[in-house]
């Protein structure tokens, strides 16, 4: 090992440093879809558990309700559909995509993953 | 042979403070197991720092770029400042599940109380961060951009709902999900046994059908056991990221 090449200079691993860093910075940008898992398995269980975890919030925030206003049953009654619709809602968008944020606007327009057909 | 007996809590140490029970139990100590083995991978494997890493080393590091990456797919660049905490819910919920593969040893993520308490922390973290980036812009987050004001009755309150969900449904999925595969393993297993003593010598060779089963349930459930470590933290990235985005 005497032929060995001499180490770069300071200002061409820096230069190297740099390009890297922008490689990263490119990856970084935020996907919505990355990660959760997207077999029949995992959308199952996502469904099932948006439905009960709707169902224990509406519900058992109902009864709280009731027990705390002393309105029974109509906190319970109403909680009970708003809750329904919470739990629908949220399947809905967790199927269609928009993610698991509440509020409807969409924010990965650009995400090149999942083009919108608008041109992409 | 009760296929549920194995989530059974059982106090090491008795201890009553105040009229509370805050005994020490094996749910308390294979936590403390989880989190020393975390601290002793992390620190020990460190240790060396060498350029070319060892075995211990190079898995600290793995874990580490693992969840480095994941923060900064899914929460954003932004979102650094809150490497740690991610990295903290991923490897004691990891480690717990994976104690949990280990026969005879206690599974504590197959407890709501567990998961639910983790999952609040990520809940409070969150709406504090929101609250804390936004101020009071954030109540603007339940209501659906775009949508007539005549119906904001009915859909704040959906959306409040659907926001308080998280929680639930957070610890719901990894509670769920390490308690139906231990069941699962243990029902099989307790097949075998019927099938010996009910059906005697022919119940040797009809018993070994659900033991193979078994062995195939058990790879199945050290891949659920980091799944839901991951979809765990993934999650809360994601919430993160809407805390710091607000959309």
């Amino acid at each position: 090992m005497t032929d060995r090449k001499p180490p770069p200079s300071l200002d061409e691993l820096e230069a190297r440093l740099r390009k890297a860093r922008e490689g990263q910075e490119e990856r970084s940008r935020p996907s919505r879809y990355a990660g959760i898992p997207q077999g029949p398995l995992g959308v199952a269980w996502r469904i099932g558990v948006e439905l009960v975890a709707a169902m224990i919030v509406g519900v058992g925030g109902g009864w709280l309700i009731d027990r705390w206003l002393g309105t029974a049953p109509w906190g319970l009654v109403v909680m009970f559909f708003l809750g329904s619709a919470a739990g629908i809602l949220n399947v809905y968008r967790a199927i269609s995509g928009l993610g698991f944020a509440p509020g409807y606007r969409r924010t990965d327009k650009e995400d090149p993953e999942r083009p919108n057909g608008d041109g992409h | 042979m009760d296929p549920l007996h194995q989530f059974q809590i059982n106090p090491i140490v008795q201890l009553i403070i105040a009229g509370f029970d805050v005994s020490f139990s094996n749910s308390a100590l294979f936590m403390v197991v989880a989190a020393l083995l975390v601290y002793g991978l992390l620190v020990h494997g460190m240790k060396a720092r060498a350029l070319v890493p060892g075995r211990l080393q190079s898995l600290a590091e793995m874990f580490y770029e693992f969840v480095a990456g994941m923060v900064r797919e899914n929460a954003g660049a932004d979102a650094k400042p809150y490497f740690p905490f991610v990295f903290t819910l991923f490897m004691f919920i990891l480690f717990g599940n994976m104690l949990g593969m280990i026969p005879y040893t206690f599974t504590f993520t197959s407890h709501i109380i567990v998961t639910f308490t983790l999952a609040l922390t990520v809940f409070v973290f969150v709406t504090v961060l929101a609250l804390m980036k936004h101020g009071l812009h954030f109540f603007s987050f339940f209501m659906p951009h775009g949508a007539p004001i005549a119906l904001a009755p009915i859909l704040i309150p959906i959306e409040v709902i659907s926001y308080l969900m998280r929680p639930v449904s957070l610890s719901i999925r990894l509670f769920a999900n390490m308690m139906a595969g231990h069941t699962m393993l243990k029902v099989f297993a307790g097949f075998t046994v019927l099938m010996i003593s009910g059906l005697g010598a022919l119940g040797l060779f009809v018993g070994l059908i659900p033991i193979a089963i078994n062995v195939a349930l058990t790879g199945f459930e050290f891949l659920v056991a980091f799944l839901q470590a991951y979809v765990f933290s993934i999650l809360t990235c994601l919430y993160i990221r809407d805390a710091l985005e607000l959309h």
